[in-house]
């Protein structure tokens, strides 16, 4: 059984000028153990799945429209906030983009781990710092005992992300859900954060959301992708599969924009126009208007997520056509 | 091929329909939507309307005397009564809302200007910020109505005097908003650019720094005309405003004390009015921070 | 061969932090050394991408070639002119031949005035009348980097990230220039969207014969686009070379250590790769007091003794390859 099945989940927010879908019709699981990429640009839902997953969005103006987030037998859209504050942190745990942010300047870090185990847990104060001390090693603070009476704000962007995942393992959760964990970090401080990850995973068995909009993160360390974009999920695959046979025109698209580190390329192949605003996105298929496959059709029926190949689903009315078209020799 | 294919066209061919045109249009559209800033706008709009209208809807001469009606209840042939020299306090407490307001809109043009030109200054060029900041520091460490009080004394009462006292009072509270804007402006990478593009640096003030630093500052003087309004009531009341018999919600209260058991009204009428505008800017000064200050529409 | 067009050197730029004194002059406190004692060259018409992590002074040393910095140390010369002590008159002239394209492309304009106003400024500071002639070179200019002519007339708040950083660079071509810093111009940018700048910087350097420094975080984007490539390290250049030969055999550690660190672009054979992989421990000290030596020592897995004593010069280890490091200088 899976860890976490999301069903059909629809998310919306109110705003100045009526209701705007953030995510729309979002159907997938992940298994325990499993790490799941989920890729996508700005406006493209993956931060909103997530937040709806931890019952963190504000309502209002937040507002499930349909759907459900089974985890453990429960439907997280039906709890009340007093019954997910005791999923978050055992069951599924979080940590964001800007760990600046996400610690709170004046405690200590210390206490701030330690604050977090006690919600959970009673323990006397010895066992409690000793918790707290092996979590900050756990997560490759070096000399964690003494690191324990830090305040934030001494500690580099990297350490900040590592006290952070310590928070989040504070309570052993089953799935960690990882919003964009490396982009405000350089790329050596990320590599090291990514491994820590996948250490963590091998280690814990912990379940792992990661939440990207870099193809390169995920082609590192998920075992599985969800390409969002506007809000819907427009493939789904193992990773592998993903980046040697991707299906939608859109995920094709994203891997050809990236140059290479290894050899060269005389022009990218960029993807014309910009994503769509929430409220002005075009009707049928989300990415039709920036598509060099569209047809007429794809302004009417809004594409659904079909399984092409085993574990392997594209929201693509047009997927024939492009086949075909591929195979002749240019 | 359809005309649904983009390819062909520039990479703008997804650009957008347009939106809302100028910001500040913008903003005014949302004030206009906005309860608190209405409200506010509805109370300070009947004072200032009543402030410039009032040679036409007094009928009584504030000042004149007349024994016989002193001590009148409100109602009756003067609406709002009589003070203790038969005067009309509808009159008077009419004229002395114009004279508010004028102090009102004095205090801010004067912070407006100095204080934004002090403010500019000091926050862009850092060679005379600590200079300007540190005689600033020295003015705002004294209270501000101690030092009004002060000011007022050693220039003796008069109208002038105390607009030039809540200047001097209020400019360097205002100047150290719009340096703080300042700063954080001359690093906006637009800046930047400007110099880059070998602008000098009264264009960057003018084009860049100041229409920027606007939203904050309008907010203040919102607040500013309050606390200057409330201010003059404060320094007539102790008789270092206006000389009487000028008609000031301050004299007016400061005289109707002495009376406060048999005519409470004397006192209460002109303390509502200033209770009033005082709100209704107060309101309005909060409705325009929601609607221009970009650190609060960003939480929405 | 011909002459650089931009050549920096010994440039440095130190900040003075720490406690104020009553009137604002620093009293003690340490100097951050953003820049120190820096040297390059940038020939006519090619690109010289900047790599490096955030606060190892790419970006300053960006602004201080075309002044908008001014330098502690040094010179920097603009196409053969001593442009470092240049009176404010002749500087402005100079700037002509100088722009800027920035990575915000939010705080890159001002939100209280139109697009045609923000490309025509450069025209207007330097004399242009803001006529109908102005306004066609403007709309000329907006549709050479793909907006229609329509888009003069409206505010940078209706337009998405990739539009306005087109905007942005409409500005800085403007006037003509002949040297562009692009200060992680497209590193804000969606990749869909980012793809598209990367061309239309091309295209406008081919047209308009420009010279550009390239500035970025990302490697990959920085080998498509340059010619050259520097690393810099707290401060110092560590290695410049032709990009073929800094990507396929990199000379410094720490080139090898941030080439290492970039995610492969495919999952296959991820976990022989991760084994494999170079790795450096740490995070880049603090330019306050920077560590002696080599600079790279403290998480260097080659440090020798020498290296927490002598800094390395930059040297030509083979014909147009710079690098700071004694292992290489050793040997030779």
């Amino acid at each position: 059984m899976s860890l976490l099945e999301i069903r059909n989940l629809t998310t919306a927010f109110g705003t100045e000028s009526g209701q705007v879908t953030a995510i729309e019709d979002i159907s997938f699981g992940i298994e325990p153990g499993e790490i799941l990429g989920i890729v996508g640009e700005s406006g493209s839902g993956k931060s909103v799945t997530a937040l709806t997953v931890m019952g963190l969005l504000p309502r209002p103006p937040a507002k499930i429209l349909s759907g459900s987030v089974m985890f453990d037998g429960q439907d997280l859209t039906k709890l009340s906030e007093r019954q997910l504050q005791k999923i978050r942190g055992p069951g599924i745990a979080m940590i964001f983009q800007e760990p600046m942010t996400s610690l709170n300047p004046v405690f200590r870090i210390g206490e701030q781990i330690m604050e977090t185990i006690r919600a959970h847990e009673r323990l006397s104060p010895r066992a409690l710092r000793d918790r707290a001390v092996q979590l900050l090693a756990k997560v490759g603070i070096p000399s964690p005992e003494r690191r324990m009476d830090d305040y934030p704000h001494q500690l580099s962007g990297g350490q900040r992300q590592r006290v952070m995942i310590a928070i989040a393992l504070a309570c052993n959760p089953r799935l960690l859900i990882a919003d964009e964990p490396t982009t405000a970090l350089d790329v050596t401080i990320q590599a090291q954060i990514l491994d820590l990850l996948m250490d963590l995973r091998d280690e814990l068995g912990m379940a792992i959301m990661i939440i990207t909009h870099n193809m390169g993160v995920v082609a590192e360390t998920a075992d599985r992708v969800l390409v969002m974009y506007a809000g819907r999920i427009v493939e789904q695959s193992p990773v592998e599969r993903l980046f040697d046979a991707p299906l939608h025109p859109y995920t094709r698209g994203l891997l050809d924009c990236v140059p290479s580190l290894e050899h060269d390329r005389p022009r990218l192949v960029a993807i014309p126009g910009s994503l769509p605003e929430p409220a002005r996105r075009p009707s049928g298929c989300r990415f039709r208007p920036r598509c060099a496959h569209a047809a007429p059709a794809c302004a009417e029926t809004l594409p659904i997520l079909a399984e092409r190949a085993p574990a392997h689903a594209a929201a693509c009315i047009r997927l024939p056509e492009i086949a075909a078209a591929m195979a002749e020799p240019a | 091929m359809s005309e649904v294919l983009p390819l062909a066209a520039a990479p703008e061919a997804v650009e957008r329909a347009p939106k809302r045109r100028h910001p500040a249009l913008a903003a005014l559209r949302r004030l206009f939507r906005h309860r608190l800033f209405l409200t506010g706008l509805f109370l300070f709009g009947i004072i200032a309307f009543l402030a410039a209208a009032a040679p036409w809807i007094t009928t009584a001469d504030p000042n004149r005397l007349s024994m016989r009606n002193k001590f009148l209840p409100p109602g009756g042939d003067y609406i709002l009564g009589t003070d203790n020299f038969g005067r009309s306090l509808w009159s008077r407490v009419v004229w002395g809302a114009q004279l508010s307001v004028i102090i009102g809109i004095s205090v801010v043009a004067l912070n407006a200007v100095f204080g934004t030109l002090i403010g500019a200054l000091a926050g862009y060029f850092r060679r005379v910020d600590n200079v300007l900041m540190r005689i600033n520091d020295a003015l705002m460490a004294f209270p501000a109505i101690l030092l009004a009080i002060g000011v007022t004394a050693m220039l003796g009462p008069s109208t002038m005097n105390v607009i030039l006292a809540l200047g001097i009072v209020y400019v360097p509270r205002t100047a150290r908003i719009v340096r703080a804007s300042v700063i954080v402006l001359r690093e906006m990478e637009y800046v930047q650019a400007a110099v880059a593009a070998g602008a000098g640096h009264w264009r960057i003030l003018r084009h860049h720094i100041l229409p920027n630093a606007m939203a904050p500052m309008i907010v203040q003087l919102s607040f500013l005309f309050a606390y200057a309004v409330l201010s003059e009531a404060t320094l007539s009341f102790l008789g270092l405003g206006a000389v009487p018999p000028t008609p000031t919600w301050g004299n007016i209260m400061a005289e109707g004390r002495d009376f406060m058991r048999d005519a409470p009204w004397i006192i209460a009428i002109p303390g509502v009015a200033l209770m009033l505008t005082v709100l209704g800017l107060n309101m309005l000064g909060d409705g325009l921070r929601d609607v221009l200050d970009p650190r609060l529409r960003i939480q929405q | 061969m011909n002459r650089p067009l931009v050549e920096a050197t010994a440039l440095s730029k130190h900040f003075h932090v720490g406690p104020a004194g009553w009137f604002g002059r620093r009293i003690g406190g340490a100097v951050l050394r953003a820049v120190d004692d820096v040297s390059l060259r940038i020939m006519p018409g090619e690109t010289l991408g900047l790599v490096g992590e955030s606060g190892c002074g790419k970006s300053t040393l960006g602004r201080l070639l075309i002044r908008l910095l001014e330098a502690s140390d040094g010179h920097v010369l603009f196409d053969g002119a001593d442009i470092t002590g240049l009176a404010p008159k002749q500087l402005r002239e100079t700037r002509r031949g100088m722009q800027i394209v920035f990575q915000d492309p939010y705080g890159a304009l001002n939100p209280r005035m139109t697009v045609e106003d923000i490309v025509m400024e450069p025209l207007v500071i330097h004399g242009a009348k803001p006529d109908a002639a102005a306004r066609d070179k403007v709309a000329a200019m907006l549709e050479r980097v793909g907006l229609s002519a329509r888009a003069a007339s409206r505010f940078p708040h209706e337009f998405s990230g990739g539009q306005r950083q087109r905007i942005g660079i409409a500005r800085a071509l403007i006037l003509r220039p002949r040297f562009i810093v692009c200060d992680e111009a497209v590193s804000a940018l969606d990749v869909s969207v980012q793809a598209q700048i990367v061309n239309l910087l091309q295209d406008l350097q081919q047209e308009m014969g420009l010279t550009y420094l390239f500035i970025a975080h990302d490697l990959s984007v920085v080998r498509h686009i340059s010619d050259r490539v520097a690393v810099m390290y707290l401060g110092r250049i560590v290695e410049l070379a032709r990009k073929e030969e800094l990507y396929a055999a990199p000379l410094h550690p720490y080139t090898q250590a941030l080439l290492a660190a970039v995610p492969a672009p495919h999952p296959a054979g991820r976990a022989a790769r991760r084994a494999a992989r170079l790795r450096v421990a740490g995070d880049m000290p603090s330019a306050i007091n920077p560590p002696p030596g080599c600079r790279f020592h403290t998480r260097c897995p080659h440090a020798m003794a020498i290296c927490r004593e002598v800094a390395p010069p930059l040297a030509e280890t083979a014909p147009g390859h710079l690098a700071a490091c004694h292992l290489l200088t050793k040997t030779h």
